[in-house]
Order: structure tokens, then sequence, then C-alpha cells
């Protein structure tokens, strides 16, 4: 499937998409926040892309814009070779069917007076499809599909635990046959047993309908075990993107690594390796100029402050948005013995002085 | 839409995995029939719902009641009267022609005036309170929901509309506007004075519910089910009618059960300042109003009316609690 997928145009394609919110104090514009500031990647049928990065760092805010939640301010995306940056609502039609999302908050994004039947349904009932059989067998195969009981069609969300719940906004988004789905931290406010169910239901899911994901997240292991690609964000931007085994093993970007060594390991324990980065992340209203991780970055020049890396690849899939990206791959084997470990050894002592 | 090759093959793991051999009889009530189970195993909301069946049957079937009474609203009967106008006889005149006595000064009959009166009032106060909901909901959903200038524009009109005082507007729109259509000297008709009236009402009336569904509207708005509708490509009619409005049926419920009392009493008053109905047709309202001068000397006028319009206000509001309850899926009753 992956060779079949390299060779196919990307079924989504963004460009430079930016989101810059205002902010007012009485009528005067005092400011703009900065969510999201020039992304540029690509997801292909079937492929299912991470996008990584600590809160703030505009995650969820991209994954609204791909799904036309909100308007885009700068930027591009295409989508099956059609531009939907702009598209209005009645363009936008037959695109939904393609494009669909599921939320975070399994409590909040079920209509609390809707029974699960009419949940599943609105997809097909707002955009006046009826399939064959009846929205009703339709609904109960989606119920089905995703794991659930189909006589629960007439119960109400409050009566489901929140896997459950889940499961139902699954099966929402499934109603109307996606290309596309944008998966908005589904799991982070589940129980950590049903989170492992419900990634599993959705790897099964993308298996057999062959969807493709993008896969909003702040867990990299969820990520790891569900995602062929990654991104990572920073501030509003996309610091490394790259196939999952190239992150994850071999990061160049200093701000991977230090996430990736933010993840506890039952294995190694004490803080050997982890880099403890210094500081908050900066403002979106003010971000640094140049890399816009150089306030946290220990290996950080002059040159980081004027001038901006480029996402650029250095070789292979994987991109990375650095002037002195790292080479050497992470793990606890190369570390006490490789030259670039121990230099990263030091380091660690002066970011966490 | 059929399914696709894959999806079968996962609907087969699921089924083979999961139920096999298990009958699956696809049960579970619909949420109209629970609504209505709950409220047949609700006793306040039967017998609040008969009190107001009853109540309505006899407003629509006056006519017919007054052909098995044999009395109509406006007959005077002087002769059972005494010097003074009081009714002769024991409790106000109550006898077995005149079940509720007579009217102490004009002698009519109270018990058909009472039904006819019924039938005034509550089309005055039931019409007013559904057009009045109605307005209020539609203006406020679109002011909370859309926002911007078009909430600004609602809103400062329910800020005017609010600020005017209802009886001196009352006051002063109601005898001009019968000037426009009728000379000063002309017998105004009835059905145009009902109208007029249901017209104050809701020109007043709106604001207040509409201000109430605006402020739970802005609340919901943000919640991320109308983002999912919107997400699937839901028009404005969907996500206002189908997303929102079940999510706020309880407050509205309770505003329009408060405000048909609240109409029944207002045309009353503007009944008995002479802007509302002509003498000659029977209200409820107004017949409260007269009889509180006999309060001392003939209590069996209060009584009759006031126990009735009691239960009849008692019942509405016992009715729309036990609605919204019934309407609540988290209720567990």
């Amino acid at each position: 499937m992956s060779a079949q997928a390299d060779t196919d145009e990307p079924l989504l394609r963004v460009r430079g998409l930016a989101k810059h919110f205002p902010v007012r104090s009485g009528l005067r514009r005092t400011g703009l926040v900065k969510a999201v500031d020039g992304l540029d990647f690509d997801v292909r049928p079937g492929e299912t892309l991470g996008l990584v990065g600590e809160s703030g760092c505009g995650k969820t805010t991209t994954g609204r814009m791909l799904v036309r939640l909100l308007e885009p301010t700068a930027g591009s995306i295409e989508f099956a070779g059609r531009d939907i940056t702009h598209a209005g609502r009645r363009e936008l039609r037959s695109l939904r069917q393609d494009l669909q999302i599921i939320f975070q908050d399994p409590y909040a994004s079920l209509n609390p007076r809707h029974t699960v039947g009419r949940i599943v349904a609105m997809p097909l009932q707002v955009n006046g499809i009826i399939p064959p059989g009846g929205v009703k067998k339709r609904v109960q195969e989606l119920l089905e599909l995703v794991g659930l009981n189909p006589e629960h069609y007439n119960r109400y969300p409050h009566e489901f635990s929140g896997g459950q719940r889940q499961r139902i906004g699954i099966a929402r988004a499934l109603a109307l046959r996606p290309k596309l789905i944008v998966a908005d931290e589904p799991v982070s406010a589940l129980d950590v047993s049903i989170q492992a169910q419900v990634v599993n239901l959705l790897r099964d899911l993308q298996r057999d309908l062959d969807l493709a994901f993008v896969f909003i997240a702040h867990d990299l292991a969820v990520v790891r075990h569900f995602c062929q690609r990654v991104a990572v964000m920073y501030l509003g931007k996309v610091v490394e993107i790259g196939d999952r085994d190239d992150i994850y093993e071999r990061p160049q970007h200093p701000y991977t690594r230090a996430l990736l060594s933010a993840i506890p390991d039952v294995t190694q324990l004490g803080a050997a390796g982890r880099i403890r980065l210094s500081g908050d992340v900066p403002t979106p209203l003010d971000p640094p100029s140049g890399c816009r991780f150089r306030t946290r970055c220990w290996k950080a020049q002059e040159r980081c402050a004027t001038e901006e890396p480029a996402l650029v690849s250095r070789g292979g899939d994987q991109a990375t948005a650095c002037h002195f990206p790292e080479t050497g791959p992470v793990g606890d084997d190369a570390r006490p013995a490789g030259p670039e470990a121990t230099g990263a050894g030091t380091t660690v002592e002066e970011v966490s002085r | 839409m059929s399914l696709s090759p894959a999806e079968g093959t996962a609907l087969a793991e699921i089924e083979s995995g999961g139920a096999d051999g298990e009958q699956k009889t696809l049960v579970g009530r619909s949420p109209g029939q629970l609504v209505r189970s709950r409220l047949r195993g609700d006793r306040t909301a039967l017998v609040s719902g008969v009190v107001l069946v009853f109540f309505v049957l006899l407003a629509v079937g006056a006519p017919l009641v007054q052909r098995l009474y044999g009395v109509s609203p406006n007959e005077q009967f002087g002769d059972l009267l005494d010097s003074t106008g009081m009714p002769l006889g024991y409790v106000g005149g109550i006898s077995g022609d005149h079940w509720f006595g007579l009217e102490p000064g004009l002698g009519r009959d109270i018990f058909i005036r009472m039904i006819f009166g019924i039938r005034t009032s509550l089309l005055i106060a039931l019409g007013a309170a559904l057009i009045t909901t109605a307005i209020g909901v539609v203006l406020g959903i679109l002011a909370g929901y859309l926002g911007g200038v078009v909430d600004a524009v609602i809103s400062w009109i329910t800020d005017v509309a609010l600020a005017m005082p209802f009886l001196i507007f009352a006051l002063a729109v109601v005898p001009t506007f019968s000037l426009r259509f009728y000379g000063p000297r002309d017998e105004v008709p009835t059905w145009f004075a009902v109208t007029t009236l249901i017209v104050v009402f809701t020109a007043f009336g709106w604001t207040s519910t509409a201000r109430l569904v605006r402020g739970q509207v802005v609340s919901l708005r943000e919640r991320e089910f109308v983002e999912a509708a919107k997400a699937s490509g839901a028009g404005l009619a969907h996500m206002l009618f189908r997303q929102l409005l079940p999510n706020i049926w309880a407050p509205i419920l309770v505003s329009f059960s408060l405000l048909v009392p609240s109409y029944v009493t207002s045309e009353a008053a503007l009944s008995f300042l002479g802007v509302g109905l002509p003498e000659s047709v029977p209200s409820f309202g107004r017949m409260i109003y007269r009889s509180i001068d006999y309060l001392q000397t003939d209590p069996a006028y209060v009584f009759f009316p006031g126990i009735t319009i009691f239960a009849l206000v008692l019942a509405f509001n016992l009715f729309g609690d036990a609605l919204r309850d019934a309407l609540d899926p988290k209720s567990s009753r």
C-alpha cells in the first residue's frame, strides 16, 4: 500500500498555511497571535500523518483549518487536487463527504439531546444522503463497525462511557465514507486502557477502509503506534517531518530530540538521557526572530537569531528546519559510546543548570 | 451507498468475533415514545394534563355548554336580585338554574360567563404566548448563534423594548389603534379587540424570551457537537433548530408556562382599565377584577373565578415542569 501511495498525488497538500488571531483591547488591535505560521505538508491517500508538539503549538488550530472550521489567514489547502482554502459552504458540500473530523472531548462532541442513531445519521441527513436500505440500517452498520451494539440506536450519549462515546464520534465521522479524517487528540481524554482500544480501532479502520489520517496528539507513544509519518510542531511551525522510524530513531532537530527524551522509560531509571529544556515556550504574540526554538536550544548560535531555517531535506524523506541538525541515532546503546552523545550529555548539564 | 468490500470484511470480522449465534433483536424505544411513557408514568403530569384538557374542552365547547345549560352569557336576571343589587338566596344566589350564582348588580349568570371567559382568556393568553415564544426563540437563537452585527441589532432592539413601560404604551396604543380602523362611536368587533391585545402582548413579550434563549445559545455555541455538525456541512437551519434548539427546550417551556398565566392577568388588567375587551365580551380577567369589590358582601362571586384561575395557572406550571422533565434524557423518571 505504501509503495502505491508514494506514486500517488497527495490527497491533501498544505502550503504556507497560517492562522493569526487578532488581539483586541477595545476597538484597537493591539497584537496578533500567530497560532499557526506557515505550515507545509502533504498527506497521501491511505497515509497516517501524526502531528505532535506541546500544548499551544498550533496543532488543534491546524486541524480545524484542515476541515475548514477556521478560516486560514494565509496559505493554501488543496484536497484531491482542488483548492479548498476559501471554498464556501456549497462548494465544500462534495468535499465534506471526503473530509471529516474526530474531536478530542467525547463529552462535548455529542449533542446530549440527540439519540446515538440521530448523532451518527446527522452527516447523512444534512447532506441529504439516503443510503440503500435506509438510514437506520446504515447507522446500525456503522455502530457495529466501531464495535458498538446496534441496539443502542435509541440511547442517549450520557448512557455511555468515554470510550464508547468516542466510538460514536468515530462512527459519525465514518458515516460519509471519508477519505481523510482529522483526529484531534482522539484519545487524550480517555483512560489509558481505553486509549489502546480506541487507537487499535482507528488503526483497523484505517487499514480496512484505506483511510488517510491527520492524527493530532501530544502522546508520542500513541503516535508511534499509529502513524506512518510524523510532523513535529513548535510554536506554529513544523520543525521536522519524516517517516516514523526516522523521526523516532534518527531525529535531526534538537527540539525533536528533547521531546523524545521526555518519554518516560521504565527500563532506564533516572534522568540519564533526559534533555531538559529551560524556560517556557515563547508567546506566539511575539515569536523569536530567526529560528523559533533558539531561545531554548542548547546549540543556538548567532545565525539562528538572524536567519530562519527552512524545512529542508538532507537526503531521504525526512526534512528538518534547523541550521545545525543532529546526525546520530537516538538510543541508549549509542549514547554512552558515540562522541555526539557525550556532547549531548554535557549540553544537558548546561541546559538544566 | 453500499458496503465496500473492505468494510464488509471488517463487519464480518466483528460479527464472527463478537456475537455469533446471538439472536439480534433490535429493540429500544424512540425518543417520542420515551417522552410519552414518561409523561404517562408521572402522576403530576397526568393530573395537570387532564385539568388543562378539561379547560380547553370547556373553552372550545362553550356554545355547546350554553345550549345544554340554557342561559346565555349576557342574559340579565334582575328579578333574582334584591333592591341593593345583591343576588337573592344563599351563597350568591346558587340554585339549580344558576349553578355558580349571579353577578351582583347586573344579575348575569356566573357559570356561563366563566365558561365564555375561559374561552376568551385562553385564546388571548395562549395565542400571545405562542407567538411571543416563537418570535423570541427565533430572534434569540439567531442573535446567539450568529453573533456580530445581527446580535448587536437584536440585542439593541431587545433593550429598547424592555425599557419601554408596557402599561403606558398599551394605554396609548390600543385606543389609537382602534380609532385608526373604526370611528369613535362604532362598536369595535371582538375579533379586532382580541387581535389588538395579542399584538400588544407580543410586541413586548418576545424580548424576555429572546434574551433568555440568546444567553443559552451563546453558552452552547462553542461546544464541539456544534462544530461537528458544521464540519459535516450542516446549514444554518439545521444548526439552529436541530442541534441547538433541543438543548434549550427546558428554559423555553418554563418561560412559556409562566407567560400564559401572566397574560391572563394582563388581559384582565387592560380590560379593567378600559383598553382591553369591550364590556359585553365575557372575560375571565375582568370578572375577577369586578368581583374583588364584592369580596365582603358576596364572597361566592370571588370564589368561583378565583378557584378556577388558580387551578388553570397551577395546571399550566405543573404540566410545563413535567414536560421539561420528560424531555430531559438524563432525568431518571
